[in-house]
């Protein structure tokens, strides 16, 4: 099983510095329109062939992978660190404060949470530069998607409250706040690392719900989402497979991190 | 006791209520554009006219009165109307609500009949052969987006719950088989199957039974993956649902009726979840 995960973890790596190095693998810059060539076959000089607009597409499948494996990652930073603080915070202090924080997370997850994206999504404008409307669709994973986490590291924090050398250090005269980040959020890092992990793929793959759905990243920046909307014209894709490509690296990049991901933690 | 826990979550069902309510009307108060109407820019109205269409609105920019408002008009059946299907979103409930319950409810009932089915000989054959393929083939399931695999579906043609289906079953699978080899692990279950009781009997008596607490909280929580999963769904194989309804509401930026109608979800789901969960505490009791 380890080597599997070694594996998976290589060929993520391998995939993420290529794509953080798009620029020097990339053929043509992920806008630019060779308006003499739209829907061109692969060729040398474009190995996955253009779309209807001319634009190369293996330099937006570089460029598009980018943008996701980066962001993701960093909305769920934002979404763990979201989790550590209420979770942690709930878990330690128990009583009304655990029961408000954990009836709000029951609350978020009871809510299938791309109908509250669609909700907050409409609220915000959609005329947005291709720049916003990244980052507002990456900050709003981040920002909702905390509450399955927050569950976890709670019941973590709650299970350390009652620990020994918490009690010591409370009986030493160790402030609370003091405690909890000098002793309980560092021994819940690990729990704190797999739903860093977890987080990742989730992320991923509703921003491409979200791109397909014309609710994502919009053009002319690439994304997986806004890439994989180019399968709803199936009669290109089955005249070009080629342009299963981001499909096929979406499927790869979200198994690895499946694969990455400790066996228990995919405990029921 | 029994009173006591199911008014428990009669107010929980009810704050949620309230409080989705009052985060709704917020939302819609505060989204950019409030209160503008595009009969303003009718250069033929007088200007008395402008004005009192602009009074006529008034009321709404109070938020405290606006919510006491709509919930005046959603304890009356009003919801209020939709802008861009200028309809009240009551007759779009009604509309579009069989079609999403039909869809969700027969692609729940095949994810679980096909998660289980496949769970099960992972946990009673125990041959490495069989798991390994079948988490393989349950993994790419769960590696592919809802969108992409109803667009599969629109061009091979399937029917649109067995779209939900397919989102569903390997969420259920992977969780079943996990609960399953736990409690085919467990001590009584062991000595079960030394005594040389036979599967089944050992399946529906103590199996089921020690895992039904978790399979019923997992019940509640794949009602509200299967409702996700829907959006995409409907929208890309075009049925007219609750989903198709959520997106079109999105892009033309109408909110009163996705505040009710992510309200209405979210109820729906907290009542599910609500209902496993006094079935789990009714089982766990008559097991005691």
């Amino acid at each position: 099983m380890n080597t599997i995960r070694q594996i998976a973890a290589v060929l993520l790596g391998i995939i993420f510095l290529a794509t953080l190095f798009a620029g020097a693998f990339a053929p043509a810059p992920y806008a630019k329109q060779f308006r003499e060539s739209p829907n061109a076959s692969p060729s040398r000089m474009h190995l996955l062939g253009t779309d209807e607009l001319g634009r190369d597409l293996f330099s937006r499948l570089l460029y598009g992978s980018r943008v996701s494996l980066l962001l993701a990652p960093a909305a769920a930073l934002l979404a763990t660190s979201i989790a550590a603080l209420v979770g942690g915070l709930a878990g330690y202090a128990g009583g009304w404060l655990e029961r408000i924080a954990m009836a709000g997370t029951d609350l978020s997850m009871s809510l299938p949470w791309l109908f509250l994206l669609l909700t907050v999504r409409a609220v915000l404008p959609l005329n947005v530069p291709p720049a916003a409307s990244l980052l507002i669709t990456f900050a709003l994973l981040g920002l909702f998607g905390w509450a399955a986490s927050a569950r976890v590291i709670c019941a973590g924090a709650r299970s350390l409250r009652n620990s020994d050398f918490v009690l010591q250090a409370k009986a030493c005269g160790c402030p609370s706040l003091r405690v909890l980040a000098r002793h309980v959020l560092p021994n819940l890092r690990p729990a704190l690392f797999a739903q860093l992990l977890i987080s990742i793929p989730v992320f991923i793959l509703t921003e491409a719900n979200l791109g397909i759905l014309g609710l994502g990243v919009s053009e002319p920046l690439p994304s997986w989402g806004g890439l994989l909307r180019g399968l709803e014209n199936w009669g290109a894709v089955q005249a070009n497979p080629w342009r299963l490509a981001p499909l096929l690296l979406l499927l790869i990049v979200v198994s690895c991190f499946q694969l990455i991901l400790p066996r228990e933690d995919f405990a029921a | 006791m029994w009173h006591r826990i199911l008014l428990r979550h009669l107010l929980a069902l009810l704050l949620t209520a309230l409080l989705g309510g009052l985060l709704g009307a917020t939302l819609v108060r505060f989204a950019p554009g409030f209160g503008v109407d595009e009969r303003e820019l009718d250069t033929r109205l007088h200007e008395d006219s402008i004005q009192a269409l602009r009074h006529s609105r008034s009321n709404e920019r109070n938020l405290l009165r606006f919510y006491a408002d709509y919930l005046a008009g959603a304890v009356h059946g009003n919801l209020g109307v939709s802008h861009s299907f200028a309809r009240p979103v009551t007759d779009l409930f009604a509309e579009r609500l069989p079609v999403t319950l039909r869809t969700v409810a027969l692609g729940l009932a095949g994810g679980w009949v096909l998660g289980l089915l496949l769970a099960l000989p992972v946990a009673t054959l125990r041959g490495w052969s069989y798991e390994f393929f079948s988490s393989l083939a349950c993994g790419a399931f769960l590696c592919l987006p809802s969108a992409v695999v109803a667009i599969l579906f629109l061009y091979f043609g399937g029917p649109v719950a067995l779209a939900v289906c397919t989102v569903v079953f390997p969420r259920i699978f992977r969780y079943a088989r996990n609960l399953l080899l736990q409690t085919y692990a467990l001590p009584h279950v062991l000595t079960a199957r030394a005594k040389g009781l036979s599967g089944t009997r050992i399946l529906l008596w103590h199996i089921f039974p020690a895992a039904a607490p978790q399979l019923l909280a997992l019940a509640g929580v794949s009602v509200s993956m299967a409702l996700g999963a829907a959006i995409p769904i409907e929208v890309i194989c075009d049925s007219p649902g609750i989903g198709q309804l959520a997106w079109q509401a999105a892009l033309s930026r109408d909110l009163p009726l996705l505040v009710n109608m992510t309200l209405f979800v979210t109820l729906v789901t907290l009542a599910a979840n609500s209902a496993s969960d006094l079935t789990s505490k009714a089982l766990v009791k008559q097991a005691a």
